[in-house]
């Protein structure tokens, strides 16, 4: 962190409260103290070894907040297309009414924007905030003590939300840098379903830097499913923190794909605080270019009997890199736990790379626990075989790749947002690799 | 429930068989670490001034260095103050035979199970024996001579081959690699050295025994192998202390160097006093290994069984320079009770066409956490690198606890990584089905511990391969998940 | 040899044996016969001592000695032999190495020196032929890879090996071809004398073709409702369990 960081962080300390500080002051500047303590990461902090996002951030932009309202006209380029959702729409970090459509709601589910909420409502989200991300991250920190908006989504007992939420994040840096900060709870409770599909975008030459930390909440037999898109500029910097906690017999579902960004760190634990949870998690990460994406993952076995499988897989184009990094725990007395974890990937090019530590740390002795993972190349004879039956190479590529990446997507389950990922993936693997 | 902690009880009052001390006279440091420590030490060995630079020079290094935090290990903190750096067994003159060695030596290795005396030729192993950091006997070493082998203490090599000593001291570890690297550099009392000239293969396996005898003194040894073109040698190392109710320190350096065509192998059976049932006690192994594959097609490869130590802080790694070369990482790391374990390898390709294989079991039992941390990491022109990689992990009971750390980072695409890690039990079924044999369940155990293991052991030249079965059935009588 | 008399025994709280009375004398082979879930394994398994199963009465007596009382591995040194429905893989372990210490381990109980490497060998030899078993299976970790009849006849060269006074044999012909079925018989009656007896645990009577029983038990509900010759094996065949299922309700 260098000396600029560091006084414009202690000039928001020091200086009265800036207008984006609302509800939970405590919090907001317990946040900030600490992350004054231990500073941005360095490249020798171990979370970050590979990914230098503090020396670029500092290099690239000034820390303040984003306030300038965005002069978007349409959102229509943004949405999935066919896709019949719930929409929220948060641009340069402010909540955007006029895009945003809420109307077919279920009338029992709440949702509001942190600034929109009410008395009781309020009191809810200072509670909630920060319950389940106890994370020392410093953009955990940092988006903590600069959130500009939230969103907050209660469903509860024995409710199916039948439509999907979609929350579209969009950076608009066309007239200049943006900084923006969001975060989002959820609470999904007992014997409830419902499925949230994120997506971030962002237009602009300019520098754009994005935190979003996310709580999520799921109930006792009850379902989430979460599919994260990222499709960014190529001048997008983004750490997202994801927690969730599940508690006994729910079941959850994360895709994340990540296509562009110059910078996307994703952090995403899931607290298995309940028996016979069920849990997978799957990536897919197809980059090119400069890109570097970093995956983060932590499954955390706090009780036992429950499954957790996690599946990641990644290729790496031009030169881009990839991280990954995933823990598995299995806490002493989280007996018959099943944790599986797998991570693949395939360097297509001489500067690409790939850093991966797939780590397992176990404090009981009845469980079945395995993490495998490769790196390599597309295999050559399948390559061959293709063309023998007259395919040309590029298509056979493109088909032997997206072979590799199916089983990644075989979790979604709306059709509709399947077969936007399928086309997102398809025409990705034609067109750069 | 009860049964398994009646017996896990029975386990863990097992007694460390190698914990009887002698009564040897020692010639000793002043306790502390200065740089007239460093003098002291190199004046006792009459050193030439420019190994005594070396070893300021390293001293000064290690000063400025903070203390590793990064590993998986939790222990107090040691008071560098507080450490005899410098411990020889006493004996009047310098020797000129193995007739001349003090009897009560002599006894002391007996007691081991190693032989000195080359009566025991049959064995076919020559060994050198380090005793509190001072290398006391060599055997073999006219047999070896007529080939052009040199095995000898670390101190005898520095008088007579001081050019080998000059050229490849520090070359693959350097002397401020690490702090115990570090330290070790400037306070090594002895050591081994070999040195196999080209084309030859060493008839024999050489070995080394260490051992710590004396109370509050750290074992700083230092061995050097260099295998010259086309030539090959196995090098087994065993090691034993005393029970003690303080801590004691070893921190080693091996560094060995394989010219084209050569291939090392090295292999440990580690046996340091682990500490009593309640953790007191037991050695702390702060140990640095490092080879270095520098011609093409050569080859190094490690082979461990980790039994002892309180506390082992351990990475035999191989640097693949050469294309073609080639290393290997066997290992099978055992706790129990408290003792805390982070051991693994790393194996850096730099030259085309290089090879790696890691295979590690770790077995888990009491109160210990046991860590599997390695590095594969394939440099930018290590074109069509391979490596595979195997890390399981045994847990017996559910108050200990396994971890792995693999670190694989690959800098060129043509690399093909495969890297898998499984955490199991003893199945009852299996212990059943034994049982239902006519096997008593202390032998089950035994049993499929060693066939969990095998493809470690089956990496051990046959002396030890016996000895370190025999150590992990001892170490897990009883042990039942 | 054996006796046991109403023995009752559950699992968890599921009781499954609800009072068993069965004499098997030496030189007797005895089939029990019953339809899936009567409690047929559960009552080999008690007997071999596994401890999943609680025995709530009931006594059982192998030569003089309360057979309930003993180590499952003790069992094993007095004579009892156990042929697995599910033979248990033990990776990195060797039959021949683990043959050797099961050997030795029951030597040993019974006060004998162990065998030398050469005797273990010309027995291990002998023994092989009798379930035309080769050696480089042997050699292989204990059952892992093995198709079902290579652990079958696995089982089989482990009974000729311990030479049990009750061989115990718990659906030895399921998943055997009629080849396999015929060797593995073959080596079970090759192994038959006045001095030891078997029990055989079989769904079907095919088995039954090849090892011909004396008695022949039908198993229903934890409890023997039928006995008689090979006789009854055969109408069992022909008529299915149904009609021992309602003659069971009828009374």
């Amino acid at each position: 962190m260098t000396t600029a960081t560091e006084t414009f962080f202690k000039s928001i300390q020091e200086s009265t409260v800036p207008s984006y500080f609302g509800e939970g002051k405590t919090i907001r500047k317990t946040a900030l103290q600490r992350l004054l303590e231990i500073g941005l990461p360095s490249n020798k902090s171990e979370e970050y070894r590979f990914t230098p996002i503090t020396k670029t951030l500092e290099k690239k932009l000034v820390w303040e907040t984003s306030t300038q309202a965005s002069t978007l006209s349409s959102i229509e380029p943004f949405l999935i297309p066919g896709l019949d959702a719930h929409l929220i729409v948060l641009i340069n970090g402010a909540f955007a009414k006029q895009f945003s459509n809420l109307d077919e709601l279920e009338s029992s589910v709440t949702v509001t924007t942190f600034a929109e909420a009410n008395t009781q409502i309020k009191e809810k989200i200072v509670a909630q905030l920060g319950s389940l991300n106890k994370s020392d991250d410093a953009f955990s920190l940092l988006n903590t003590a600069f959130y500009q908006e939230g969103i907050f989504i209660h469903v509860p007992k024995n409710t199916v939300v039948a439509k999907p939420f979609l929350i579209l994040h969009i950076n608009d840096a066309q007239q200049k840098q943006v900084v923006s900060h969001t975060r989002l709870l959820v609470t999904v409770e007992n014997g409830s379903a419902v499925s949230v599909i994120e997506k971030s975008d962002s237009i602009g030459a300019y520098p754009c830097f994005h935190t979003f930390t996310e709580e999520i909440v799921v109930g006792e037999d009850a379902t989430f499913d979460y599919c994260k898109v990222q499709n960014d500029s190529g001048s997008i910097h983004q750490v997202s923190n994801t927690t969730l906690s599940q508690s006994n017999t729910s079941k959850v579902n994360t895709f994340t794909l990540t296509l562009n960004g110059q910078l996307i760190r994703n952090n995403l634990s899931i607290i298995i605080d309940g028996e016979h949870c069920e849990s997978h998690f799957h990536g897919l990460y197809l980059v090119t270019g400069n890109t570097l994406v970093d995956n983060h993952t932590v499954v955390d076995h706090q009780k036992p009997n429950s499954f957790s499988n996690e599946l990641y897989k990644g290729i790496m184009d031009e030169n881009s890199k990839g991280v990954f990094n995933g823990k598995i725990y299995v806490r002493p007395h989280a007996q018959k736990t099943n944790a599986f974890q797998s991570n693949r990937n395939i360097l297509m090019s001489e500067s690409a790379t790939i850093n991966t530590k797939p780590q397992l740390e176990i404090w009981a002795d009845d469980v079945k626990c395995s993490h495998g993972c490769t790196t390599g190349q597309l295999d050559e004879e399948a390559l061959f075989y293709l063309q023998a039956r007259g395919i040309p190479y590029d298509s056979a590529k493109a088909m032997l790749l997206y072979a590799f990446a199916l089983d990644v997507v075989a979790l979604i389950k709306n059709d509709t947002l399947k077969s936007y990922v399928d086309d997102l993936i398809t025409e990705r693997l034609h067109k750069n690799f | 429930m009860s049964k398994d902690n009646q017996l896990l009880e029975e386990f863990t009052s097992k007694e460390y068989e190698h914990g009887w001390n002698v009564n040897l006279e020692a010639d000793e440091a002043p306790k502390g670490l200065s740089e007239d420590t460093v003098r002291f030490i190199s004046a006792k060995k009459k050193e030439p001034t420019w190994l005594l630079e070396w070893r300021l020079k390293a001293y000064r290094q290690w000063e400025k260095m903070p203390e590793p935090k990064w590993s998986n290990v939790h222990y107090p903190k040691i008071n560098y103050q507080d450490i005899i750096y410098y411990s020889a067994p006493k004996q009047k003159k310098s020797l000129s035979g193995l007739d001349e060695v003090d009897p009560e030596l002599i006894k002391t290795f007996e007691k081991l199970g190693i032989s000195i005396t080359e009566q025991k030729r049959l064995t076919g192993v020559a060994v050198d024996a380090v005793i509190d950091s001072v290398s006391v006997a060599t055997t073999f070493k006219s047999t070896l001579g007529e080939l052009g082998i040199i095995f000898c203490s670390f101190s005898e090599a520095v008088k007579e081959h001081p050019d080998l000593i000059k050229k490849y001291l520090g070359s693959v570890v350097p002397m401020g690699d690490n702090y115990f690297a570090a330290l070790n550099s400037a306070v090594f009392s002895d050591g081994s050295f070999c040195y196999i000239p080209k084309g030859v293969r060493c008839p024999m396996e050489l070995s080394t025994y260490f051992r710590i005898n004396a109370a509050n003194t750290g074992q700083f040894e230092r061995t050097l192998i260099i295998a010259d073109e086309g030539s090959f040698v196995s090098y087994l190392e065993g090691c034993t202390a005393p029970m003690r109710d303080e801590n004691q320190l070893h921190a080693a350096v091996v560094e060995l160097y394989a010219m084209k065509d050569a291939e090392i192998k090295y292999s440990t059976v580690q046996n340091w006093y682990p500490g009593d049932k309640n953790g007191k006690g037991g050695i702390y192994n702060f140990v640095t290994k490092r080879g270095l594959c520098f011609g093409d097609h050569s080859k190094i490869s490690w082979t461990q069984v980790e039994t002892g130590s309180a506390i082992t802080w351990k990475y035999p790694s191989c640097v693949l320079k050469g294309d073609y070369s080639m290393g290997e990482f066997y290992s099978v790391a055992v706790t129990n009770n408290y003792q805390q374990a982070d051991t693994g390898t790393k194996m850096i390709h730099i030259g085309k066409n290089t090879k790696s294989r890691i295979v590690s079991k770790g077995i888990s039992a009491g109160k210990s956490q046991n860590s599997y941390r390695g590095q594969v990491h394939i440099m930018k022109r290590a074109s069509n690198a391979r490596n595979f990689s195997q890390c399981d992990s045994l847990l017996m009971g559910d108050l200990c606890g396994a971890h792995t750390f693999p670190y694989i980072d690959v800098e060129n695409q043509t690399a093909r990584i495969e890297h898998e890690a499984t955490t199991s039990k003893i199945g009852e079924d299996q212990i059943f089905y034994c049982l239902q044999r006519g096997i008593d369940e202390e032998a089950a155990v035994a049993l499929i511990v060693n066939g969990y293991a095998k493809e470690v052991l089956n990496q051990l030249p046959m002396e030890f391969a016996v000895e370190a079965q025999k150590l992990l059935a001892l170490t897990l009588e009883g042990s039942v998940g | 040899m054996l006796s046991i008399k109403n023995l009752q025994a559950k699992i968890g709280e599921k009781q499954i044996l609800n009072g068993i009375d069965l004499q098997v004398n030496a030189g007797e082979v005895h089939a029990i016969m019953g339809p899936n879930g009567s409690g047929k394994s559960t009552l080999a398994s008690i007997l071999a001592g596994r401890e999943d199963y609680e025995v709530t009465t009931g006594d059982v007596q192998f030569n003089g000695k309360d057979l309930l009382e003993l180590e499952p591995s003790d069992r094993a040194a007095e004579g009892i032999f156990l042929a697995f429905q599910y033979p248990v893989e033990i990776p990195g372990v060797s039959t021949i190495n683990f043959m050797k210490t099961a050997v030795n381990k029951i030597r040993h109980y019974r006060g004998q020196g162990p065998l030398d490497a050469v005797a273990f060998l010309q027995l291990m030899k002998e023994k092989m032929k009798l379930v035309e078993i080769d050696q480089s299976l042997l050699s292989r970790s204990l059952n892992e890879g093995f198709s079902g009849g290579e652990k079958k006849r696995n089982e089989i060269f482990q009974m000729a090996m311990l030479e049990p006074k009750l061989a115990i044999l718990d659906e030895t012909d399921s998943g055997l071809d009629i080849d396999a079925l015929k060797i593995v018989a073959h080596g079970v009656n090759s192994l038959r004398s006045k001095n030891n007896a078997t029990i055989v645990v079989t769904h079907y009577q095919r088995l039954l073709d090849y090892i011909v029983p004396d008695f022949v038990h039908v198993l229903y509900k934890g409890k023997i409702v039928k006995s008689g010759t090979k006789e009854l094996a055969k109408e069992l065949e022909a008529k299915g369990y149904d009609w021992i299922k309602n003659e069971a309700a009828l009374v």
